[in-house]
C-alpha cells in the first residue's frame, strides 16, 4: 500500500474521467452497435422504425452512464435507503393504479418516457442490500435474526412486482438478492432449506400463477404441446437459430425474422435474429463480449479498495443483475428456460433496459474510478 | 478490523465461486448454440425452408391429338381468366358491380365471388370469370386503371375444333373427381383446374397425353403472402397422339348420316388402319370440358338416338344378310358347296314343322352361290347353313374377326355374339336346335356383331385373306399381317358375289354404284328385324316398315369395298331403324367410299 497516496482525497472530475475503464466502455458500445445493426436488419435494411431510435436511446444511456460514473461513490451510499423507499413507493402507486381500474400497468407515464418502477428497484435493492450488509457484522449476518430485515427488504418489492404481474423481473430481483446474501456470507444450508421450502410450496404457488404464466411453463416443458400458440414462439426461435448454422445466412438474409415466422424478432428474441444471420460464430461472439463485461465486473469488485465493502457489494450485485439478464434471455430463446419476457440488454429494442443497465454500468465505473480511495 | 477482514474474505472467496458459476453458465449457452446450430443445424435449416418455401405445381400442356395428316383434333387453347386481388382493390363492391356489367356476370357468379373473397386472405386472387373472349380481355386491359387489383391470368384449356365429328372416338377431358383422386396419387390431379381424360382416347391415353408437371416455388412469409418468385420449372408437354383417321373423310362420313342414327367404320384393307370412325348422332365434347350444364346433359340423355353411345364398337346388331358372306365362304372352304351347287328357292322352306321364308315371297328359282349373294336369297343360305352346321359357321366367323374385341384403345367395345353349341349350353343352358342353324345362315338369331367387327371381316375377305386387325395408331414398322388359311379362289367367289350385288343386273344395291368413272365397288346389304314377325301378321300381310314407329323399324346394314379390282378401302355402315340396307345404308357407304377414293388416302 502506497503510504504517499492520500487515500481519502476526493478526485477531480478529470482524474475520475481518466480513471474510467475505456475497454469496458468500448465493449458496451460494440454490443449496442450489434443491437442497432440487428434492428436495422429486422426492419428490412432500414433505420426506421427501430435502429435509429435505439441509437438515440443508447446515446442518452451513454450520457447517463458517464454522469453516473463521474458522481462520487459516497453519493450512492447516501441515497441507497431513500432511493429504495422511493422505488418501493412508485411500485405501490403503479400497483394501486392497476387495481383502481387502469388495467395492468407496469409503468408510470412521464410524458417523454415510461418509467418502470420495477427497473428502478433492480438498482435500488442492490444499493440497499449492499448498505445493509456493509453495516451489519458477519456474526449477525450468519444468524437467522440477522436475515429478517434483508429478507423483508427483498420480499416486499418482489411481491409487489409479482402481482403486477411480472414474473421475470421479480425472479430476477430474487436471484440477484440471493446472490448478494451468498456473497455476504450466509451459510449454504440456509439456501438449501429455502430452496427446499420453495419446492415444497410449488403446488401452492402454481395455484397463484396466471394462466398465461402457467402456459409458459408448460410450453417450456413441452413446446410441441401447442405449436400454434404458446409453443409457436419457441419452436420458431429454435428454427431461426438452428438454421443459422455455423456462419449464418448473412446480414439482412435471415428468413425466419424477415418473413415474420419469428415472433418479437426485435425485442426479446433478437438474439435468435442475430444468430440466424451470423450463425453460431455470431452468437458465440455476443457471449464472448458479455463474458468480458462480466469478468470486468468481478475485476472491478476485486480491484477497488478493500475498505470499500459497500462498493464491492454494489458492483457484484449490479454485475450479477446484468449476468442474469444475459443468461436468462439467451437460455430462454434457445429453449433452456421458459419464456419469461426478459430482454437481452444493450441489444434488444427498448429504452427501459438501456436505462437500467447503463445506470448500473455508470455506478460500477464510479466505484472503479475511485478504486484507490478509502471511502468515508 | 479483524471482523471486517473476515467478511471481506467471504466476499472475495464467494465472488470467485460465483464468477466460476457465471463462466460455466455462459459455456452452457455456448454448448446449447453448438447443439442447435451445428449438431441439429441441418434439421432446422430444412424446417426453415419448409416454413418459407411454397411449391405450386404447374399443369403441363396436354399432348395434342392429330389426324393422319397432322391436323389437330384436340388442342390446347389459351384461356384468359379474370381474377381480383381483394387487398389491392379499392371499394371492391363497386368494382364487382361494374365488372358484372362488363363481363355479364350472373347473380350466382357474384355470390360465389363474394363467398370466395370472404373465405380467403385478402391477398389471395379470386377468380371472377374464365374463358374470357378477346373482346372482354381487351376491354379489361384498356380500363385496367379503373380496376385496381384486377389480374388477367393466362391458362390453357382443352378444345376440340371438330366438335361432334370427333367426339367418338376422341372423347373429352373433364374436371378431376373424388373418384379420380382416390385412384391416382399423382400430385398433378391436385392442381386447381387440372383436367383429366374422362372418355374415349382422352381417357385411354390420359397418362401419355398428360405430360409432366412443372413447378413454381415461391418464398412466402408467415401469413402465406408471396414475397418473391424463386425457381420456375416449366412442365413437359404430353406426348402427342397421332391417329390414322383422316378428318376430311371423317367429316364426310359423319355428314352422310344427316339425321339418321348409326355408325360407320372405314378401314384400309391392307393395314387395318381406321380411316374414319363415325357414330351418329354425336355431341359437342367441348361442353364437357368445363363441366356440362344440367340442361345439356338432360338433352343428351333423353335423346332416343343415344348420342353418347359409341355405336361403332358398343352397338351390337344382328348382321343380317351381310353374314351370308361368312356362311358362303365357310361352305366353300368346307367343300359342301361350289360354284356349280344350286338351290331352288320357292320362297319358303320346311324344316320339321317349321316354315322358313325367303324375303322374296315368290322365290328366286334356281341359283348358285354368286347369284344367291347377288339376290341375297335366304333359302339358299338356309340350306347351305344346314349342310354346314353351326360349328363351321362359328369357326369361319372367328377366323374373319367376329366375336372379339380389338386393342384400339376404346374401353366400351362389345364382343358381339358368335353362337355355337357350347356357347348356347353355357349361356342359356339349352341344347342347340337345328332351326337356329338355319336362321344363323342369314345372320339372324343369336348372332351379334359390331360395325367395327363387320368391316374387319370384310377387309380380311377382300384383301386376299390377310389377318389384318383394326388400329387407330399408325404402326411405324410395316408388320405384314398373317395370311389366313382360306383358298384365294373361294375369296374370289364371294367377292364376285359382292360385285354382282352392286353392279349386276337385279343386284340388291345397284343404286349404290360409285359415281366415279372407272372405279367399281362391291358390297353386301343387310336388313335386320328389330321385332319378330308373328304368323298372324304374316297371314294378314306384313306391315310396311315405313308405317311402323321409328324404334320398331328394321336396322339397315351395308358393307362395301372399293375398288373392286384391287380393294383399298372397306366400310361398314349401320343405320339404326333405317328400314332397308339397300335404300338407306348403301348410299351412305358409297358416298364414304367415293370420298375415300377421291382423297386417295395412303
Amino acid at each position: 500500500m502506497n503510504i504517499l497516496l492520500n487515500q481519502n482525497k476526493e478526485l477531480s472530475l478529470k482524474e475520475r474521467f481518466l480513471n474510467l475503464n475505456f475497454l469496458f466502455i468500448f465493449i458496451i458500445v460494440i454490443l449496442a452497435s450489434i443491437g442497432c445493426l440487428t434492428l436495422y436488419s429486422v426492419a428490412g435494411g432500414k433505420l426506421a422504425p427501430w435502429a435509429a431510435n435505439q441509437a438515440i436511446r443508447f446515446a442518452m444511456g451513454f450520457v447517463i452512464m458517464l454522469t453516473a460514473a463521474l458522481i462520487s461513490p459516497e453519493f450512492y451510499y447516501k441515497i441507497a435507503t431513500p432511493f429504495y423507499l422511493f422505488a418501493l413507493l412508485l411500485l405501490i402507486v403503479v400497483d394501486a393504479a392497476g387495481h383502481i381500474g387502469m388495467g395492468a400497468q407496469r409503468w408510470i407515464n412521464l410524458g417523454f418516457f415510461n418509467l418502470q418502477p420495477s427497473e428502478l428497484m433492480k438498482i435500488a435493492i442492490v444499493l440497499q442490500l449492499a448498505k445493509y450488509f456493509s453495516i451489519v457484522p458477519l456474526e449477525n449476518i450468519r444468524t437467522i435474526k440477522g436475515l429478517i430485515i434483508p429478507a423483508i427488504l427483498v420480499a416486499v418489492p418482489v411481491a409487489f412486482i409479482m402481482i403486477q404481474p411480472d414474473l421475470g423481473t421479480s425472479l430476477m430481483i430474487l436471484f440477484c438478492a440471493i446472490a448478494m446474501f451468498y456473497l455476504a456470507g450466509v451459510q449454504w444450508w440456509k439456501f438449501a432449506i429455502a430452496a427446499g421450502g420453495i419446492i415444497a410450496a410449488m403446488p401452492v404457488l402454481w395455484h397463484f400463477l396466471h394462466d398465461y404464466q402457467k402456459n409458459r411453463i408448460l410450453t417450456f416443458l413441452d413446446p410441441e404441446r401447442d405449436p400454434l400458440n404458446t409453443g409457436y414462439h419457441i419452436i420458431q426461435a429454435k428454427i431461426a437459430l438452428g438454421s443459422g448454422g455455423l456462419w449464418g445466412k448473412g446480414f439482412l438474409s435471415g428468413t425466419q425474422s424477415h418473413l415474420r415466422f419469428l415472433p418479437e424478432p426485435h425485442t426479446d428474441f433478437i438474439f435468435t435474429t442475430f444468430s440466424e444471420e451470423f450463425g453460431m460464430m455470431g452468437g458465440a461472439f455476443i457471449l464472448f463480449l458479455n463474458l468480458i463485461l462480466i469478468t470486468y465486473g468481478y475485476w472491478f469488485a476485486f480491484r477497488i479498495h478493500n475498505a470499500n465493502y459497500f462498493g464491492k457489494m454494489v458492483i457484484l450485485g449490479l454485475n450479477t443483475n446484468y449476468f442474469l439478464y444475459v443468461f436468462i434471455n439467451i437460455a430462454m430463446v434457445t429453449g433452456l428456460l421458459p419464456v419469461v419476457g426478459i430482454p437481452l440488454p444493450l441489444i434488444s429494442y427498448g429504452g427501459t433496459v438501456i436505462l437500467t443497465v447503463m445506470t448500473s454500468f455508470g455506478i460500477m465505473l464510479s466505484f472503479y474510478a475511485n478504486r484507490d480511495r478509502e471511502l468515508k | 478490523m479483524k471482523k471486517s477482514n473476515h467478511k471481506l474474505r467471504y466476499l472475495l472467496k464467494r465472488s470467485l465461486i460465483m464468477f466460476s458459476i457465471n463462466i460455466f453458465l455462459l459455456f452452457v449457452l455456448l454448448a446449447r448454440l453448438y447443439f442447435l446450430q451445428i449438431y441439429q443445424g441441418e434439421k432446422y435449416a430444412l424446417l426453415a425452408d419448409s416454413n418459407r418455401i411454397s411449391r405450386r405445381l404447374i399443369a403441363p400442356p396436354r399432348g395434342t391429338i392429330n389426324d393422319r395428316n397432322g391436323i389437330e383434333l384436340a388442342v390446347n387453347n389459351q384461356n384468359f381468366q379474370a381474377m381480383i386481388i381483394p387487398e389491392q382493390s379499392r371499394q371492391i363492391n363497386e368494382q364487382l358491380k361494374e365488372l358484372a356489367e362488363v363481363l355479364a356476370l350472373k347473380e350466382n357468379d357474384l355470390k360465389r365471388i363474394e363467398k370466395d373473397i370472404a373465405n380467403h386472405r385478402r391477398f389471395v386472387p379470386v377468380k371472377i370469370k374464365d374463358n374470357l373472349s378477346w373482346q372482354e380481355v381487351a376491354t379489361l386491359m384498356i380500363n385496367s386503371n379503373r380496376y385496381p387489383g384486377l389480374v388477367i391470368d393466362e391458362g390453357l384449356i382443352r378444345s376440340y375444333p371438330y366438335k361432334q365429328y370427333t367426339a367418338h372416338p376422341l372423347g373429352y377431358v373433364g374436371t378431376v373427381s373424388e373418384k379420380d383422386l382416390q385412384q391416382s396419387d399423382s400430385p398433378l390431379l391436385q392442381v386447381p383446374g387440372f383436367k383429366i381424360g374422362k372418355f374415349g382416347f382422352e381417357k385411354t391415353y390420359d397418362k401419355t397425353l398428360r405430360g409432366e408437371a412443372g413447378s413454381q416455388t415461391y418464398e412466402i412469409n408467415a401469413y402465406g403472402r408471396i414475397m418473391r418468385e424463386m425457381e420456375k420449372r416449366d412442365g413437359i408437354k404430353g406426348i402427342d397422339l397421332d391417329l390414322t383417321i383422316d378428318i376430311r373423310l371423317q367429316q364426310k362420313a359423319f355428314d352422310a348420316f344427316a339425321n339418321e342414327s348409326g355408325a360407320a367404320v372405314v378401314l384400309d384393307v391392307h393395314t387395318g388402319e381406321i380411316l374414319a370412325f363415325v357414330s351418329a348422332p354425336s355431341f359437342d365434347p367441348n361442353l364437357f370440358v368445363d363441366g356440362i350444364s344440367v340442361a345439356n346433359w338432360r338433352t343428351l340423355m333423353d335423346d332416343e338416338k343415344n348420342p353418347l353411345t359409341d355405336k361403332a364398337v358398343s352397338g351390337q346388331y344382328s348382321p343380317g344378310s351381310t353374314f351370308k358372306i361368312v356362311v358362303a365362304l365357310a361352305a366353300l372352304e368346307a367343300g359342301v358347296i361350289n360354284t356349280k351347287t344350286t338351290s331352288f328357292c320357292s320362297g319358303k322352306m320346311q324344316l320339321g314343322n317349321h316354315l322358313f321364308h325367303c324375303w322374296k315371297h315368290n322365290g328366286h328359282g334356281h341359283l348358285n352361290v354368286i347369284e344367291a349373294i347377288k339376290h341375297s336369297c335366304d333359302i339358299f343360305f338356309y340350306e347351305t347353313a344346314l349342310k354346314l352346321g353351326i360349328e363351321k359357321i362359328a369357326a369361319m366367323s372367328r377366323k374373319l374377326g367376329l366375336g372379339q374385341t380389338y386393342d384400339i384403345g376404346l374401353e366400351n367395345q362389345k364382343k358381339g355374339v358368335i353362337p355355337d353349341k357350347k356357347w348356347k349350353q353355357e349361356t342359356l343352358k339349352q341344347p342347340w336346335q337345328q332351326g337356329e342353324t338355319v336362321i344363323a345362315g342369314i345372320g339372324q338369331g343369336y348372332v351379334l356383331v359390331t360395325p367395327l367387327q363387320l368391316v374387319t371381316m370384310l377387309a380380311r375377305v377382300v384383301n386376299g385373306g390377310y389377318e389384318i386387325t383394326p388400329t387407330f395408331i399408325k404402326k411405324d414398322i410395316a408388320s405384314h399381317p398373317k395370311k389366313l388359311d382360306i383358298k384365294p379362289e373361294n375369296l374370289e367367289i364371294v367377292k364376285q358375289g359382292m360385285f354382282e350385288v352392286v353392279n349386276g343386273i337385279g343386284g340388291t344395291a345397284t343404286r349404290a354404284r360409285l359415281k366415279l368413272k372407272g372405279i367399281q365397288m362391291g358390297g353386301k346389304t343387310g336388313t335386320t328385324q328389330v321385332r319378330r314377325i308373328s304368323l298372324k301378321e304374316r297371314a294378314q300381310g306384313i306391315r310396311r316398315d315405313e308405317d311402323l314407329p321409328w324404334k320398331w323399324r328394321n336396322h339397315a346394314w351395308f358393307m362395301a369395298y372399293a375398288p373392286h379390282d384391287a380393294p383399298r378401302y372397306a366400310v361398314a355402315v349401320i343405320v339404326e331403324h333405317g328400314r332397308s340396307g339397300s335404300a338407306v345404308a348403301a348410299p351412305i357407304a358409297s358416298k364414304i367410299l367415293e370420298e375415300a377414293l377421291k382423297l386417295d388416302i395412303r
